[in-house]
């Protein structure tokens, strides 16, 4: 009885939290002087909240909404047409970037993961921060002729031709459980390459982690199944 | 005077060898004739990492540094964990065209020909307190753009710091006067 009680209070939390219109002039005042941008939605992606206290779930939701509202979206780059989901101002409010990293630590601490890998560049960033938090090695994935020594390659296709993702040999051991990192998932090829590099090697890819999701590009359904969570999901 | 986390009287932070002993030396990287100081190797130990990002924040806490500015691609793996501890905002400084919106640029000279490096408009306020990261100084090219890009948005460069020095190349040299501080010398 008290489960379904609790069951119409998350529900009714969940009606409560408005999809986010995200003014492209960010608040806080170290961030006044970036250029103006188009109204965009970012909407906070999360699940069904598990039985937990009200409070926290308030504070996750209040994490979200600040992590959303400091993403900047600069229309038409690299080319006429792309919204360019732009990280860079969150990195500018030091306790958006603090949440940011926390929530991911807080779901992968105990998941007996022992590598991070990070997609050049933006996920050097994001990756470095969680596997210290972790305890796991850092990984970084490259362009090519970037990592020095040996390396192994992996092609993937772009919207005109291909490119090359590199590792390096011996970073990554058979049976390793590992973490994918990038800023953003948009048609997944990125992130799938990682993964076959990673499981080129035989680690195990335990889930991919992004700060945003572009979710018309269906780039979730590259992964082949391997789990993709990410904080942020931008319409 | 340089500064490196091994004191004048021998006395070495008894961490330093561990991280020492990370970094892998590659030859003939990029090209003939360099021995590239390859830090991937340090990422792979969880605790020499931790200890190398430990030493700078140690050193910065409690200085009023706002912005920790990090120079693409291997400062921005160094870079935002030491702005994350010490509560700084952190900034990417990259190679042309790879950051959106406005931006300022900066050229500098490397061997043969020249490079530029961006930094986004408003990105940071004049007077704040910035330090540079980079994982190596070489000829010290790079981090003198950096510095040029900061101070000409008005802010306050109080240090550059980085993991590594080559001290034969005399980097040290280009940074318009800013104290350097390494963790280790090239091996």
């Amino acid at each position: 009885m008290h489960l379904y009680f609790f069951g119409m209070l998350s529900l009714s939390f969940l009606h409560k939290v408005p999809l986010i219109r995200s003014p492209l002039l960010p608040q806080p005042s170290s961030t006044s002087r970036l250029s103006p941008s188009l109204l965009c939605f970012h909407k906070p992606s999360f699940r069904l909240p598990s039985i937990r206290s009200m409070a926290s779930e308030g504070a996750e939701d209040h994490r979200l909404k600040r992590i959303a509202s400091t993403i900047r979206v600069i229309p038409d780059f690299p080319k006429p047409g792309i919204l360019f989901q732009d990280i860079t101002t969150l990195l500018l409010e030091p306790e958006a970037f603090r949440d940011t990293i926390d929530m991911l630590v807080e779901r992968y601490r105990d998941k007996g993961i022992s590598v991070v890998a990070g997609v050049e560049a933006r996920g050097f960033i994001f990756g470095p921060p969680i596997a210290l938090a972790i305890g796991a090695k850092f990984v970084p994935l490259r362009k090519p002729k970037k990592l020095p020594g040996e390396v192994i390659s992996e092609e993937y296709s772009l919207e005109y031709g291909t490119d090359k993702m590199e590792m390096h040999v011996g970073a990554v051991q058979a049976g390793e459980r590992a973490l994918v990192v990038d800023d953003l998932i948009a048609t997944g090829g990125t992130l799938a390459a990682a993964m076959r590099l990673l499981e080129r090697v035989g680690a195990e890819v335990v889930e991919c982690a992004c700060v945003i999701e572009l979710p018309e590009l269906k780039g979730r359904d590259k992964l082949d199944g391997r789990p993709l969570f990410v904080l942020v999901k931008a319409a | 005077m340089g500064e490196m986390a091994v004191r004048e009287e021998k006395e070495q932070d008894p961490r330093i060898p561990r991280i020492v002993s990370c970094i892998r030396v590659v030859p003939d990287f990029p090209k003939k004739g360099i021995m590239f100081q390859d830090i991937t190797t340090l990422l792979l130990d969880p605790k020499a990492f931790k200890d190398t990002v430990d030493l700078f924040v140690e050193r910065y806490t409690g200085r009023d540094i706002c912005v920790v500015a990090g120079v693409e691609a291997r400062g921005l793996i160094f870079g935002p964990p030491i702005a994350l501890a010490i509560g700084a905002k952190f900034i990417p400084l990259r190679k042309p065209r790879k950051l959106p919106g406005e931006v300022i640029s900066e050229n500098y000279i490397l061997e043969y020909g020249t490079d530029c490096l961006e930094m986004h408009v408003g990105a940071v306020q004049p007077g704040e307190r910035a330090l540079v990261v980079d994982d190596l100084i070489a000829t010290g090219g790079t981090l003198c753009a950096a510095i040029s890009l900061l101070e000409r948005a008005g802010a306050e460069v109080v240090e550059c710091a980085c993991v590594i020095e080559l001290p034969e190349l005399k980097g040290r040299e280009r940074l318009n006067g800013k104290p350097l501080y390494i963790l280790m010398e090239s091996r």
